[in-house]
């Protein structure tokens, strides 16, 4: 695809709280700083709009909690966006009011991404989460009510305190919202984190019954009529959707290997060939953008050789074939015919999936596949 | 020199009783060293020899002594090297035998005042460390007489830290021990007790002269294995080397011979005169044979040539180390090497580990094996791997084990003799309170971890010492390891069919703890031929997976396979499974452990 980048993430930090096991940039409280930082994003945007296409696929506002940000200032964010056909915003549950909603919709958001992570206030408590087990249902009926109509639930497994039971419940109760589109991620705790320490034996505990969590969750909802469409994340069937492709487009892009813009701190971008990652500081953030200046930022040049083992990791996280046009080079050809042999990859003429068992070990597979 | 005024010796002495103090205070006593550039234990050259305690390699030393000229022939403290101790003997007419005062005789005390006895050297008993407090040398006296059939008044009281008694026991090898009695006219004829390899001028003999006169540049034939070599220089140590134009009867020294390859010139061969030759070599020549053998590998399989190199260099100074390349499905290119006994096998894996820096993979030691072949024949086996499944006769190699220990832990000894199927066969005081035992054990039974499990039973008060006696014929089994299937080579083993079940099973169990699940259920089998005898099964992951996978998170997630593909990249592989080289050893240290 050429004429630019079709893939936009703007990165918004700011927080009520920092949760435990966050490992995201991201700013507590600096109401203040608010305005500041969206005059930044928005020059940071100007700076780098030779890079997008003239018209865009997707628009991304990830945090922090994007839905957190000063009315005023998400407000003349959101108006100075370029258009998308897809944007999607991130929402804490209890950040969801009416005049948020409102707010989403008037300006072009059509999907939201709610960070529910579970129904049950305590483990909710132990996140550190500020949700309670009811603020999801009501932000899903509020979301609705201003004709959003492609909403994402975030669910955690593996909480300190979970039960498989548990767990059961938190997806009875995600799969009577009918959300649009499913994210179910274990919890990963950093080691040497407040959390880590806090929940030490407990997450040890957890951590044996994740193979377990993993099987729950993909039987559960594939048997609701989800499509297990990668390794995390589920959506409603096109059948049961009257058609939609209800794929976040956004992540897709990544999946598929696309180029992406990132703006705002610790954003990152991968366009033709480099990463980059700026700068996770905000005062330097801010600094440089106010003076005009493009903001520090780590690069990092991704050989061809390197490109092809990120799309073939990419690639095989979905349910889609992926193309091996290409990508041959990326591939241990000996280890491919023994994952062939043991049924946890298909080959077809110039393409490659993983099996169902396959897609539950794909971390393993996929190391064993690249070259 | 005249005969009469030559006096050749030898110490011997248990581990730590005090040999290379005395002979380094003799060294300084006779002006031979000057004290300054006295370095403790002269004769030790080895560093791993200086670290250890111990001597490996017998030298001679000649020093002068109110005019006669005494050569010191060192000797080595381990049962490995009997063999080479008894020529070293040999090279004598006496031995100063060293007693601890503090610690009283010892297995190697017996082991070696036996070897002198049947040497028929004069023994000149000597109690030393007399300076500790806690010593006992009226004690000590009596063992020590006892045990040689001397008086407790002969018995020289000396501290050989200090110096106290030491011209005595000068004065007392003059007085005691006989002077040699070579034929000086007779063809030539010398033993060689020692030889040792040098970089520039080849193999150079250690040398007793018994008859006749050896010249420099004589063309000279070792009698046993025929070898034939102009000496290039004779002369003697004094500790440094210095040639002379003649060595003749009675005298000590050394030849170098430029030969290339110390297995041309073996320790207790014959060395005489090509234009002189003697008619009948000395008596004794023995081919010593390994008896303990093991596979070495190394670590990363890269360093095989290194490895390769570095056993060649090793041989060129012990023509008792026996190699020869291996390779093992599961740990690659290495070789398997036979060695005289279990210290000699760990000599060398600390020399190739210190020496040349290798990273080394050691497999669980194994005796050599006789086994019956269908055609009649005998064949020798060194490798379990190589032993038929099917045997009908296997025979074994048997010790006799010579334990000394305080009175209150016989039983514990005699139970941990019992366990390992020894056969009791002696048992007498040596005093009220320390008891000699022997017993026949196999050999097999003492390489893993016997002396470990014997110091732990007597808290550290047993000594040990063992001597071969023989293959006797056993009732072992060949217990194979399979994984997925496949038989790990480097972890079959051969054992008494009684311990073949417990020991599969804790094969099985181990190698189930140390086997990272893989993709698929893999099953760890014991096996002796087709019947399993134990089995464990790592079953398959069901979740492997990277949780999140976003636009910032790419490279760190592809950072985390790649590393995890050069993970897989280390492991070894038996057939589709991927194993870690630490499970195998795990596996192969079980040994170490008790048996139980």
């Amino acid at each position: 695809m050429n004429g630019g980048v079709r893939h936009l993430y703007v990165h918004l930090p700011f927080c009520a709280h920092r949760c435990g096991y966050c490992d995201f940039v991201t700013v507590v409280g600096r109401e203040a700083q608010h305005g500041a930082y969206v005059d930044a994003l928005l020059r940071e945007l100007e700076l780098e709009r030779g890079l997008l296409a003239a018209e865009l696929d997707t628009i991304f506002l990830g945090g922090g909690t994007p839905t957190f940000t000063e009315p005023a200032a998400l407000e003349r964010l959101l108006a100075s966006l370029p258009n998308a056909r897809e944007v999607t915003v991130e929402a804490n549950p209890e950040t969801v009011t009416s005049a948020l909603a409102a707010q989403l919709s008037r300006n072009g958001v059509d999907r939201v991404s709610l960070g529910a992570q579970s129904f049950n206030t305590a483990l909710l408590d132990v996140l550190e989460r500020r949700s309670r087990g009811g603020d999801v249902s009501r932000a899903v009926y509020v979301l609705r009510d201003a004709g959003l109509d492609n909403i994402n639930l975030d669910l955690l497994y593996g909480i300190p305190g979970q039960t498989p039971a548990g767990l059961e419940r938190d997806l009875d109760e995600a799969l009577a919202l009918a959300p649009e589109h499913l994210s179910c991620y274990e919890l990963e705790a950093k080691p040497g984190t407040r959390f880590t320490h806090a929940h030490g034996a407990e997450l040890e505990r957890q951590a044996e019954s994740m193979e377990d969590y993993f099987e729950r969750v993909v039987a559960r909802l594939t048997a609701a009529g989800y499509r297990w469409y990668e390794t995390a994340n589920f959506c409603l069937a096109p059948e049961r959707a009257n058609g939609r492709d209800l794929r976040s487009q956004h992540n897709l892009g990544y999946w598929q290997g696309h180029d992406y813009l990132g703006l705002g701190i610790g954003a990152v971008s991968t366009v033709g060939g480099a990463r980059r990652r700026t700068t996770p500081r905000l005062a330097r953030y801010l600094e440089s953008l106010a003076a005009g200046e493009t903001p520090p930022r780590e690069e990092e040049a991704i050989d061809p050789d390197t490109r092809r083992r990120e799309l073939v990791m990419l690639g095989l996280r979905l349910d889609e074939p992926l193309a091996l046009a290409g990508l041959e080079t990326a591939l241990d050809e000996r280890a491919l015919e023994r994952l062939v042999r043991l049924d946890l990859v298909r080959r077809e003429p110039g393409t490659l999936v993983l099996t169902t068992r396959g897609r539950f070990l794909g971390g393993g597979v996929t190391a064993d596949l690249i070259a | 020199m005249d005969q009469a005024r030559i006096r050749n010796f030898s110490i011997i002495a248990h581990i730590d009783h005090g040999k290379s103090t005395l002979a380094d205070r003799i060294l300084e006593l006779t002006d031979a060293v000057s004290a300054r550039d006295m370095r403790e234990q002269v004769l030790d050259t080895m560093e791993l020899e200086r670290e250890r305690g111990i001597t490996i390699k017998a030298q001679a030393v000649r020093v002068t002594w109110k005019g006669h000229e005494l050569n010191l022939i060192d000797t080595p403290g381990h049962v490995d090297f009997t063999y080479e101790v008894s020529r070293s003997l040999q090279a004598c007419e006496g031995a100063l035998l060293v007693v601890d005062a503090a610690q009283g005789t010892e297995a190697q005390t017996l082991a070696n005042a036996y070897l002198a006895i049947e040497n028929d050297l004069e023994i000149v008993p000597v109690a030393n460390k007399i300076d500790l407090p806690q010593a006992d040398p009226e004690g000590a006296a009596r063992e020590v007489a006892e045990l040689i059939g001397d008086t407790a008044e002969h018995v020289l009281r000396i501290s050989a830290k200090t110096g106290e008694g030491v011209a005595d026991v000068l004065d007392a090898v003059i007085e005691r021990i006989p002077a040699p009695a070579g034929e000086p006219t007779a063809p030539p004829r010398a033993l060689i007790f020692d030889s040792s390899y040098d970089q520039y001028r080849g193999v150079v003999a250690f040398v007793r002269v018994v008859d006749g006169e050896f010249q420099t540049r004589e063309r000279l034939r070792a009698m046993a294995l025929g070898t034939r070599f102009e000496a290039q220089e004779i002369g003697f140590m004094s500790p440094a080397m210095r040639a002379v134009d003649t060595l003749s009867a009675g005298e000590v020294g050394y030849v170098v011979t430029g030969l290339k390859d110390v297995s041309e010139l073996r320790v207790g061969d014959t060395l005489t005169s090509e234009s002189r030759p003697a008619a009948e070599p000395l008596p004794g020549y023995k081919d010593v044979k390994p008896m303990v053998f093991a596979g070495l590998f190394p670590t990363d399989s890269d360093e095989y040539p290194e490895l390769r190199d570095a056993l060649e260099k090793l041989k060129l100074n012990d023509a008792a180390l026996f190699y020869e390349p291996e390779t093992s499905q599961a740990l690659g290119f290495g070789f398997r090497c036979g060695f005289l006994g279990l210290l000699h096998m760990e000599i060398m894996r600390e020399r190739l580990e210190r020496e040349f820096d290798l990273d080394l993979l050691v497999t669980a030691p194994n005796v050599a094996y006789r086994v019956l072949e269908r055609n009649g024949e005998w064949r020798e086996v060194h490798n379990p791997s190589e032993m038929p499944l099917e045997v009908d006769d296997v025979e074994e190699p048997y010790v006799k084990a010579s334990i000394i220990v305080p009175k209150e832990y016989v039983g514990q000894v005699m139970e941990l003799n019992n366990d390992r199927r020894g056969k009791f066969d002696h048992m007498e005081y040596l005093s009220p309170e320390r008891v000699h035992l022997t017993y026949e054990l196999p050999l097999a039974e003492i390489v893993l971890d016997y002396y470990d499990q014997l110091k732990s039973r007597t808290r550290g008060y047993a000594s040990f010492d063992y001597d071969y006696v023989g293959f006797r014929p056993g009732n072992l089994v060949r217990v194979d390891v399979l994984v997925a299937g496949e038989t790990v080579d480097a972890l079959s083993l051969i054992i008494h069919r009684e311990f073949a079940y417990d020991r599969g099973r804790l094969l099985v169990e181990r190698l189930r703890e140390e086997i990272p699940r893989q993709m698929f259920d893999v099953p760890i089998q014991a096996a002796i031929g087709a019947r399993v005898i134990a089995r464990e099964t790592v079953k398959a992951r069901r979740k492997d997976v990277l949780a999140k996978c976003y636009g910032g998170d790419i490279t760190r997630k592809r950072k985390l396979l790649e590393n995890q593909k050069k993970g897989k990249k280390r492991m070894k592989q038996v057939g589709a499974v991927e194993v870690p080289q630490e499970a195998f050893l795990a596996v192969l240290n079980i040994g170490q452990d008790s048996r139980k």
